[in-house]
C-alpha cells in the first residue's frame, strides 16, 4: 500500500515525465543492446587518459541543452514566451571569442589574449543581446517568439560581420579543452561545465529570492507589480541569465570545432531548448518551473538523439524520428490527457475492488 | 414596442424581476454590483437562457434564444467596453456582418454611412478609421449601428464610464434624439446625477430580486440611494459596536497625509490624513472613485501631482514599494487581478510581500517561511490543507485571508483594505471587521472599503464620502449614520 502510494505521488510529479522517458529509453536500448550502457577507459591520440561510451557520449553532447534549458526555463517562466534566438546568438557569442582570441590574424601563432578573456568578452556581449531581447519582451510588450526573431534573423550575419566572413582556426590545443578533454582529466570538459552551471543556478535559486520572484511575475504580473515587485526588471533579468548560457554553450561550441562556420553552428538548438522546457512539464505560458525537470528533458533530448544515431538511422531522416518520439512524450504530459489517464486507472482500481467485494 | 414584462420564478440570479420599456423612453436599470443588472440584460439579449417568465414585445410573446435572435427581434446591445474593430473605417464597421454575398459595394457603404452619421449629428466619416475617433465617438458609432439594424430596444451598458463630461453631453443628445424617434432605451449606469439627467423612469433591482419601477420624479435621489441599498431611512439599529480602544492622539502629526493627490485613474484631487490607530474608510457607490483614491494612495497607479507626509516627512510614493517601505499596505479590491499569485502555495502568498522588502540577496529559507505561515495560518483560523496548498484552490474567504496574512506580516504602520469582505461567507466578514477593530487598539492605522454601509459604520470613525469621482463630504462622530451616509452619497437637493 505504501508502496503504492510512492508510486502515486511520483507519477503526480512534474519531474516523472523526463524520468519515464529516460527509463524507457535506457530501458529499449537494454533490450536491444546491452553494450549501449558499457564505459571504457581509454586513451586518446594525445595518449591522455578518456572515459568513452554512449552513455558519456549523450552527457558530453548534451551539455549545451542542458546549460540553454537552464535559462529557457527562466524566461519561459517569467514573460509566458520562448527566445528562438539562442542558435544565432550562441554564433555571435562564439565568434566575439574567436575575434578577441585570434585579433586581426585568422590563423593566429599564438592567441592575442588569454582564453578567459576572449570568453569573457563573449560572455558580455551575449548579456546584452539578452537585455536587448528583454527590454522588447518586457517594455514593448512584444511577443517573446516576435522580439526575439529580430536576433534570429539577424544574428548569424552579425557573427559573420564580426569576423569578416573569414572562419579563424585556433590551433592552440588548450582551445580545445572546453570541448574536448583536459589533460589528465578522464571525463568530458562539457560535463563538468554543465555540472557547474547546474551547480550554479541552485545556489542562485538558494541564496536569492529568483524563483519566488520570476514565478510570481509569470504567474501574476499586476500582483506583482502590486507587492512592490517590478515585472520589466524581472522579465530582463531572465534573458540577461539566458544570455550567460548562451555564451557558455557558444564558448563550448567553438571550442569542439576550433574554428565557426556561421550558417550551421548551433543550428535549430533553440527549438530543443525549448523542448527541453516542454518536457520538462513545465508550461510554455509560463509561471511555476521546475528547473530540474528541464535540465533531465535536455538530457532525454540528447539521449534520444544518441540512440537513433547508434541504430543508423540516416541523419536527414533523424529529426522525422524525434518527432514521434516528441509527439507522444508531449501528448502524455498534456494535463488533458494526465487527467484521463489517472481517471481511468482511478476506475480499473475501483472496478478491481468492486469485483473482489463481489 | 408595448411591454417587456419578464419573470423569473425561483432562479438564484433573477427572481421574479419585472421590466417594462416603453417606446420612446429612457429607462434608468439601477442597483449595486451583484443586484442582477448584468444577468437581467444577458437574458434580455439571448447570452443567457432564462429558467421561467415571458418576454413580450409590442404585446406578442417572443423567445430569445440567442443574441441574433435578439437583433432580428431588434433588441441591441452597447456595451461599456466597446466591441468594434478600431482598425478598421467606420463604414466598414457600420456593416460588418451585415453584408449579403461576398461582394462589397464599397461607394454605397460608405454613402450609406454618412447618411446615417449625420442623421444622429455624429461628427464622424465614413472613411475614417474607427481607432481614430474619439472613445465617446467610437461608442455613438456603436449605437449608429444599432440603430440602423432597426433597433426598437437599445441597451446601453455603463456607457459612460470612460468618457469626460463634454462627451456625455453629446452622447445624452444622441439618446434623446433616438427617444423622439420612438426607440426605447434601457441605461445601466453607476453615476446618479446622469441619471436624472437623461432618464424618464428608474427600475430598481436588488439581490436579484425587483425593487420596483419609479418615475423620475417620484424618486429622489436620496430615496433612490436607500432603495438601492435595501436601507429602509430611519434604519438605525446595529450601528453600535465596540468602538477603536487606542487614543487617538491629535498633536502628533498623521501616520499618513496627502494633499491634492490626483493619479491618472480620472479622481479629482483629493485631501487626506489618518492618525495613529485610527479606522476610517472611503465610501461611495460603486465606481465613485473610492478604489481609485486608495490606489493613488499606495502609489498603484500613476500619481499625477499632490504632496504627501509619512509621520510628518514629506515622501514621495510613485509605486507600490516606495508605499511598502514607508509601512504602509493595501489589500487591492480585485483579489484575484490584483491579489493572488494562484498557482503558487499559500506558503508563498503569504512571504511575497516581505520577501520583496527584505530584497532579492535575502531570501527565506524554506524553514522560515513555514514557520510564519503556520503562524498566520493559525492566527487567522485559514483553512487550507497544508501550506503547500495552492492559493488558487482555497475558497474566496481564505484566499482573503492568505492576503491579509501576507500584509500583516510587512509589519505595516497603515493598512488599506478595499472591499476585504466582498464574496466571502459572512463567519468570515465577522472576523475580518474584528480584526480591523483589534489591529487599531494595537495602534496601527487602517483604511477600510466595503460596499456594506453598516459594515463602515461599525469598524469606521471617520468616513471620506465619494459621488462622481470627487470628494464631497466627511463625516465623524454624531453624523455616522445611515441616513447622513446616503444623503451625503446621494448629494443634491436633498
Amino acid at each position: 500500500m505504501k508502496k503504492n502510494n510512492f508510486l502515486k505521488d511520483l507519477v503526480g510529479r512534474q519531474i516523472f515525465i523526463p524520468i519515464a522517458a529516460l527509463l524507457v529509453l535506457a530501458l529499449f536500448n537494454l533490450i536491444a543492446d546491452p553494450a549501449f550502457f558499457k564505459i571504457t577507459l581509454g586513451t586518446n591520440s594525445t595518449g591522455d587518459p578518456v572515459l568513452s561510451g554512449y552513455l558519456i557520449t549523450i552527457l558530453d553532447y548534451g551539455s549545451e541543452l542542458a546549460i540553454l534549458a537552464i535559462g529557457m526555463t527562466l524566461v519561459t517562466a517569467a514573460s509566458g514566451g520562448q527566445d528562438i534566438s539562442v542558435g544565432a546568438a550562441m554564433a555571435i557569442a562564439g565568434s566575439v571569442t574567436l575575434k578577441v582570441l585570434c585579433g586581426s590574424n585568422t590563423r593566429p601563432e599564438t592567441l592575442q589574449a588569454p582564453i578567459i578573456v576572449g570568453f569573457l568578452v563573449a560572455v558580455i556581449v551575449a548579456m546584452l543581446f539578452g537585455a536587448f531581447n528583454g527590454v522588447l519582451v518586457a517594455y514593448f510588450k512584444i511577443q517573446p517568439m516576435v522580439a526575439t526573431l529580430i536576433l534570429y534573423t539577424a544574428g548569424r550575419s552579425i557573427a559573420a560581420w564580426i569576423n569578416n566572413n573569414e572562419l579563424p582556426v585556433i590551433s592552440d590545443p588548450a582551445f580545445a579543452y572546453a570541448g574536448g578533454f583536459i589533460p589528465g582529466i578522464p571525463i568530458p570538459t562539457t560535463c563538468i561545465i554543465a555540472a557547474v552551471c547546474v551547480i550554479l543556478i541552485v545556489l542562485v535559486m538558494k541564496f536569492t529570492a529568483l524563483r519566488l520572484y520570476t514565478q510570481s511575475v509569470g504567474i501574476n504580473e499586476s500582483s506583482a507589480r502590486l507587492n512592490g515587485l517590478n515585472p520589466e526588471m524581472i522579465k530582463i533579468l531572465a534573458y540577461v541569465i539566458l544570455g550567460v548560457c548562451v555564451a557558455i554553450a557558444g564558448f563550448i561550441k567553438v571550442s569542439r570545432l576550433s574554428t565557426i562556420n556561421y550558417s550551421v553552428i548551433a543550428k535549430d538548438i533553440e527549438m530543443d531548448a525549448i523542448l527541453a522546457v516542454a518536457l520538462g512539464g513545465n508550461a510554455l505560458s509560463g509561471g511555476k518551473f521546475n528547473m530540474g525537470a528541464s535540465i533531465l528533458g535536455a538530457y532525454v533530448i540528447q539521449f534520444l538523439t544518441t540512440t537513433l544515431y547508434k541504430f543508423n538511422v540516416p541523419s536527414a531522416a533523424l529529426p522525422a524520428y524525434k518527432a514521434v518520439v516528441v509527439i507522444a512524450l508531449v501528448v502524455l504530459s498534456a494535463p488533458t490527457v494526465k487527467d484521463k489517464l489517472s481517471g481511468l486507472g482511478k476506475k480499473l482500481k475501483s472496478g478491481k475492488q468492486g469485483k473482489e467485494g463481489a | 414596442m408595448r411591454n417587456i414584462d419578464k419573470t423569473f420564478p425561483g432562479v438564484r440570479a433573477l427572481q421574479n424581476v419585472q421590466f417594462t420599456l416603453e417606446k420612446g423612453e429612457i429607462h434608468a436599470l439601477m442597483g449595486e454590483n451583484g443586484a442582477g443588472k448584468s444577468t437581467l440584460i444577458k437574458v434580455l439579449t439571448g447570452v443567457y437562457g432564462k429558467d421561467g417568465g415571458d418576454i413580450f414585445l409590442e404585446g406578442q410573446s417572443v423567445a430569445i434564444h440567442s443574441p441574433q435572435d435578439a437583433q432580428n427581434h431588434g433588441i441591441s446591445t452597447v456595451y461599456q467596453e466597446i466591441t468594434l474593430c478600431p482598425n478598421l473605417s467606420v463604414a466598414e464597421n457600420m456593416f460588418i456582418g451585415r453584408t449579403k454575398g461576398m461582394g462589397v459595394n464599397w461607394k454605397k457603404m460608405n454613402k450609406e454611412t454618412d447618411k446615417i452619421l449625420k442623421s444622429l449629428d455624429i461628427p464622424a466619416k465614413a472613411t475614417q478609421q474607427l481607432g481614430s475617433c474619439s472613445i465617446a465617438i467610437q461608442q455613438m458609432i456603436a449605437i449608429a449601428r444599432a440603430v440602423d439594424m432597426d433597433c426598437k430596444v437599445l441597451i446601453l451598458d455603463e456607457p459612460t464610464s470612460s468618457l469626460d463630461d463634454n462627451e456625455v453631453q453629446k452622447l445624452f443628445k444622441v439618446m434623446r434624439d433616438l427617444r423622439a424617434k420612438g426607440v426605447g432605451i434601457i441605461f445601466v449606469t453607476h453615476f446618479l446625477d446622469q441619471v436624472y439627467e437623461v432618464c424618464d423612469k428608474i427600475t430598481v433591482l436588488r439581490d436579484g430580486q425587483f425593487v420596483g419601477q419609479y418615475e423620475i420624479k417620484d424618486l429622489p435621489r436620496v430615496k433612490l440611494v436607500s432603495t438601492m441599498l435595501g436601507k429602509e431611512l430611519d434604519d438605525m439599529s446595529d450601528i453600535k459596536g465596540e468602538q477603536a480602544a487606542y487614543e487617538v492622539d491629535e498633536s502628533i502629526p498623521p501616520v499618513y497625509e496627502a494633499t491634492g493627490l490626483v493619479s491618472d485613474a480620472h479622481i479629482k484631487p483629493f485631501d487626506f490624513y489618518i492618525r495613529k490607530g485610527e479606522v476610517n474608510g472611503f465610501t461611495g457607490l460603486l465606481g465613485s472613485g473610492r478604489s481609485e483614491c486608495v490606489r493613488a494612495i499606495f502609489g498603484a497607479d500613476r500619481v499625477t501631482g499632490g504632496s504627501v507626509k509619512v509621520n510628518g516627512k514629506s515622501v514621495k510614493i510613485s509605486k507600490a514599494r516606495d508605499a511598502m517601505k514607508n509601512g504602509i499596505a493595501y489589500l487591492a479590491e480585485d483579489r484575484k487581478r490584483d491579489g493572488i499569485v494562484g498557482d503558487l502555495s499559500v506558503r508563498d502568498n503569504i512571504i511575497l510581500a516581505q520577501q520583496v522588502l527584505r530584497g532579492f540577496f535575502k531570501p527565506f529559507s524554506k524553514a522560515e517561511a513555514e514557520k510564519v505561515a503556520a503562524e498566520y495560518i493559525k492566527l487567522l483560523s485559514i483553512k487550507t490543507a497544508s501550506s503547500e496548498t495552492p492559493i488558487k484552490s482555497l475558497s474566496g474567504g481564505n484566499q482573503q485571508k492568505v492576503l491579509i496574512a501576507r500584509w500583516l506580516f510587512t509589519k505595516p504602520q497603515y493598512l488599506i483594505l478595499d472591499e476585504p469582505t466582498r464574496g466571502i461567507d459572512v463567519g468570515t466578514k465577522v472576523d475580518i471587521q474584528k480584526l480591523v477593530l483589534k489591529l487599531a487598539s494595537e495602534g496601527m492605522s487602517v483604511t477600510f472599503i466595503s460596499s456594506e454601509t453598516d459594515e463602515m459604520l461599525r469598524t469606521c470613525s471617520r468616513l471620506v464620502v465619494m459621488r462622481d469621482r470627487k470628494v464631497v463630504g466627511e463625516l465623524s462622530g454624531d453624523d455616522l449614520t445611515q441616513n447622513k451616509i446616503m444623503g451625503t452619497i446621494a448629494g443634491g437637493d436633498n
